[in-house]
């Protein structure tokens, strides 16, 4: 027997008028996990955070909160809290006041004693001991996510909800708190749910990934799952980069498909869905699986435009003929002078098992941009 | 361009000043100063019949102001949850309330008050098993309602803007933190909007305050302070009047100022 999941959704779909934000998702949170809902804008991962909380209701299907079914339980009185993208603090209370609300609405009601010493707990776990009364103008706005993070949590919640939480924040003290959410989400072991469109903030946070494209869960996995087993060409080019080649299923064995790209080269690639025989295919290989080397032993030549120096890595921009234009990325070891430079003439090589062939969707199939490399940067 | 502009503010506030300097005469006479002295204000709030009428205002004001700011704010409340286009409708209805004359709606409130008495009294009178039935007129009621009933559209459209610029997600956190929709209204949405319905009292009760026009159509037997002035003003301009005027002015103004404070207080940040 499986624990119940602290998260469930069972045939969700959500309908404002027309518009379907969200149809028919069916997925489990396991308890105590870190998840984040991935996904473009207006793929619907808001709306089921948003269903999660109480603030939408689903037009079919049901929500569960570990194992109960949330239909007509109004926000306050699901066992969840929120971190809202705009922190959402109340402007015309203290920090004190404002973790303490949820405390406040407790009944039986709690003992001033008890808040007191719940809300100053809180507080140091956000490292925030000794604000209490101030007021919510005064903080900057890591502090205000620290805040709106404490009242969430001081009121012990089956599951935290998180709303791009990160958004507002700048890059160093989004990193900060990337690594602060984790070790409190590790610490407290409950369930955190984190809706974000940045797909290197979900890999680096969360246990599991959910992929959502078009209102659909398009995959949910753990994130090297996601990121080396994509499930469809969506995946592929949103979670990380990668060039996606496009070419022509030539031959078919097993789980293999040779490829024949439009430059005429054949390469071996894997396939996650059935393939047919001259279908138009695209072919995901990233970025570092790419390996570069000036003597010629590689399936593809072509030559350096761009290098881009990062420190420990390398990014390459290079010229393939007939092809387009390919993204490579190699690591970079002090004292080895393997840097190639604009003009000089690469071959490029790739393991056995990098690429990855997908279907084309047929309706923007057609036109001759498709054949250049597309180079996806989230 | 400058003298014009000069001229255009002499004529606004040249008389005002005036009447606030020769409440302060000692003479007899409006029409010349001859001394500092601050008698007429002894001699008006020592007389009577002042005294009634600026009672009575008070009261009207303070209970119209009251209807105005409970009802508006109600109305305001209500209009957020409509339709946009039904909302659009109402917004349009109450700008064209705030615009009419006030000749209009003294009128129009007179005509609707007597139709009103004409049905409501005999079935009144046909209820009571007594000889002396209760019998509805003119008097502080009618004037409370006629106020209210104007003031009302102004707090509507100041507490409405002031609803309308509240973060929504205000109201779900509240609601996230356990918070019934009436916590969630005593605690976080009336805070917000405070200021706008003070504003809105205190600018209904200075409309109240210094109505004539309506007051007049609907007062019936009771006497108000601009009324009494006016009625006063036929028996010749006196010092003393010029010092209720001072009185009224200087009350008006440090109401519209604490009026406009309240609305700058606790902007939404943005």
């Amino acid at each position: 027997m499986t624990a119940v999941p602290d998260i469930e959704f069972r045939a969700v779909t959500k309908r404002y008028g027309t518009v379907t934000a969200v149809s028919g998702i069916d997925f489990a949170v396991p308890p105590s996990a870190f998840v984040a809902l991935l996904g473009p804008s207006g793929c619907g991962k808001t709306t089921c955070l948003r269903m999660i909380g109480g603030f939408e209701q689903p037009s079919e299907g049901q929500v569960l909160i570990r194992g109960r079914d949330m239909a007509g339980t109004p926000p306050y009185r699901r066992p969840v809290n929120m971190v809202f993208q705009q922190y959402a603090l109340f402007p015309h209370l203290d920090v004190e006041e404002n973790i303490s609300y949820g405390l406040r609405q407790a009944r039986p009601r709690l003992t001033s004693r008890e808040i007191a010493s719940r809300v100053g707990g809180a507080l140091e776990t956000v490292q925030l001991a000794g604000y209490g009364r101030r007021k919510i103008h005064e903080l900057s706005g890591g502090q205000q996510q620290r805040v709106a993070l404490a009242r969430a949590l001081v009121n012990k919640p089956a599951v935290l909800l998180l709303d791009e939480p990160l958004a507002a924040l700048d890059k160093k003290l989004r990193t900060d708190m990337q690594i602060e959410l984790q070790n409190l989400q590790r610490e407290i072991g409950i369930t955190f749910v984190l809706v974000t469109h940045d797909q290197e903030e979900a890999l680096s946070m969360s246990d599991f990934v959910c992929v959502m494209n078009g209102g659909r869960v398009v995959q949910l996995g753990q994130p090297s799952e996601i990121y080396d087993e994509p499930a469809d060409l969506f995946v592929a080019a949103f979670v990380g980069k990668t060039n996606l080649l496009s070419g022509k299923v030539a031959g078919l064995s097993g789980d293999r498909v040779d490829v024949a790209l439009a430059d005429g080269t054949v390469i071996a690639a894997r396939k996650r869905v059935p393939l047919g025989r001259d279908e138009a295919v695209s072919v995901s290989l990233r970025p570092e699986s790419l390996s570069l080397s000036a003597t010629g032993e590689g399936r593809l030549k072509g030559i350096v435009r761009n290098r881009i120096f990062l420190g420990s890595t390398a990014e390459y921009a290079i010229e393939v003929q007939g092809i387009g234009s390919l993204l490579a990325k190699a690591d970079h070891v002090i004292g080895q002078g393997n840097l190639f430079k604009p003009g000089e003439p690469v071959a490029i090589g790739f393991a056995a098992g990098a690429p990855l062939a997908f279907p084309r969707p047929k309706n923007n199939g057609t036109n001759q941009r498709e054949d250049q490399h597309v180079e996806i940067l989230s | 361009m400058r003298a014009f502009v000069v001229a255009v503010f002499a004529f606004l506030y040249l008389p005002i000043a005036l009447v606030v300097l020769f409440s302060f005469n000692a003479g007899h006479h409006a029409s010349e100063f001859t001394g500092f002295s601050v008698q007429w204000y002894g001699k008006a709030l020592s007389n009577p019949f002042l005294v009634e009428a600026l009672k009575n205002s008070l009261f009207i004001a303070t209970a119209s102001a009251l209807l105005a700011a409970l009802c508006g704010t109600a109305a305001a409340l209500g209009l957020q949850r409509i339709g946009a286009r039904t909302r659009a409708l109402f917004d349009a209805l109450l700008g064209a309330a705030i615009v009419v004359p006030g000749v209009v709606i003294g009128i129009s409130t007179l005509v609707a008050l007597v139709q009103l008495f004409a049905v409501v009294n005999p079935f009144l009178a046909s209820l009571w098993p007594s000889d002396q039935p209760p019998r509805l007129a003119l008097g502080y009621g009618s004037i409370i309602a006629a106020h209210g009933l104007f003031s009302m559209a102004l707090v509507t459209m100041i507490v409405g803007t002031r609803l309308g610029s509240l973060d929504r997600n205000l109201v779900e956190a509240s609601s996230d933190l356990y918070a019934t929709p009436l916590t969630t209204f005593r605690s976080i949405v009336l805070p917000q909007i405070m200021p706008a319905v003070t504003a809105g009292f205190l600018l209904a009760f200075t409309f109240s305050f210094d109505d004539f026009i309506i007051a007049f159509f609907v007062a019936g037997a009771q006497t108000t302070l601009p009324i009494y002035v006016f009625a006063s003003i036929r028996r010749g301009v006196t010092p003393e009047i010029n010092a209720i005027a001072t009185i009224v002015l200087a009350a008006s103004v440090l109401l519209v100022l604490l009026a406009q404070w309240q609305l700058g207080r606790r902007k939404p940040s943005p």
